[in-house]
């Protein structure tokens, strides 16, 4: 999923101040998930805001509603009825949510509440870890599923630096070193051939070295 | 001058603190009215939504009652509770809240002195404290609107 954290109210305050009645937009998906942008935490934002504001004596009005995806254009289109009604739009969506919104309703300043993060997976009970850099090329077919460009430090392709430590990162003892998880996957697999092979130099133009992506399927578009 | 008589919201687990209220009750025991007691199945049902929402509405002071540590009838429901009553103390001192205006104590269902003497210390520390800052810019609003 998409992860994301809330920004500092302190920031917030300053983008609604200049409005009387704000928008305040969750999203469904991966921010419901990572506990950053779903309904509950609209409501606690829209609370927070609420109360910051009284105490900068203003009143201001705060519409809450949560949309399923705020990136896609047939989910955003219900906000038509009440978008007039906000001098303000604040998305607590992914960048993606906030664009969708900002390029569907120009008239109206679009703001963010939550700073994307990355491509993550749940480790544990609140807590989600970087597990995918969208490379565009995945190697984890080699790798033995582990990620050496979302989860090494110096995304190396063929194995450790110097820096790895009794499986640790030299960054932080709390990191693990990506090629060690590597290896050992691929020796409980059994497929230490995979460690041998020379992985060439990694073409990031698939990546975001080639500019901005975009997937088109012939099929499915109109 | 007027006393100010703060208003205090207390969420109180039904197998410990809500029956330890009922309990002081049973020994006579008087605890200030201002605390309004909301019973709940487990402290942890109590959401931060809950408890912001309490202050947004007029709350003074807001407090989470649970179980002992270990004695949770939900395994770690407490725990959960006063994990949560932390995160949300850090969220009122960014509004502008006083985090001391929340608080988690933990009690079993027969401490029914503890419950009135930490109703008693509750309503001491808020009425310290003062109403909340969020009444007083509502109190100056409507005041600028009269």
């Amino acid at each position: 999923m998409i992860t994301a954290e809330r920004k500092p109210l302190e920031e917030l305050i300053d983008y609604v101040s200049p409005y009387k009645k704000i928008l305040l937009l969750g999203c469904n998906e991966c921010v419901t998930v990572c506990a950053a942008g779903g309904r509950k935490e609209v409501g606690l934002l829209a609370s927070g805001l609420h109360m910051a504001m009284l105490k900068q004596g203003k009143n201001i009005e705060i519409r809450e509603h949560t949309l399923e995806r705020q990136c896609d254009p047939e989910y955003v289109e219900e906000l038509v009825s009440m978008i007039d009604g906000a001098e303000a739009v604040m998305s607590m969506a992914c960048g993606c949510g906030v664009q969708t919104i900002a390029g569907r309703y120009k008239d109206k300043p679009v703001f963010p509440a939550v700073n994307t993060k990355f491509m993550g997976a749940s480790e544990s009970q609140g807590v989600w870890a970087e597990r995918c850099q969208g490379c565009g090329n995945c190697m984890l077919g080699q790798t033995g599923g582990i990620c050496p460009i979302a989860r090494c430090a110096k995304r190396l392709m063929n194995g450790p630096c110097g820096g790895s430590t009794k499986g640790s990162c030299e960054i932080d003892e709390n990191v693990d070193c990506a090629w060690q998880l590597i290896w050992d996957r691929l020796k409980a697999l059994g497929q230490t051939e995979n460690y041998v092979e020379i992985n060439a130099a990694k073409d990031w133009r698939t990546g975001t070295g080639g500019g901005p992506r975009k997937i088109i399927r012939e099929d499915l578009a109109e | 001058m007027e006393i100010f008589e703060p208003v205090i919201v207390a969420f109180c687990c039904h197998y410990c603190a809500y029956t330890a209220a009922d309990m002081a009750g049973t020994q006579r025991l008087a605890y200030p009215s201002n605390v309004k007691i909301i019973r709940v199945p487990c402290s942890c049902k109590v959401d931060a939504l809950h408890m912001v929402k309490a202050f947004e509405k007029g709350a003074d002071g807001v407090y989470v009652a649970g179980c002992l540590k270990g004695d949770c009838h939900f395994k770690s429901g407490n725990d959960t509770a006063a994990n949560r009553v932390k995160y949300v103390k850090q969220y009122l001192e960014e509004i502008g809240i006083e985090s001391e205006r929340l608080e988690m104590f933990r009690m079993s269902a027969g401490m029914g002195y503890q419950f009135a003497q930490t109703a008693k210390d509750m309503t001491e520390k808020i009425r310290k404290l003062g109403p909340s800052p969020i009444n007083i810019a509502n109190a100056q609003l409507n005041g600028q609107a009269a």
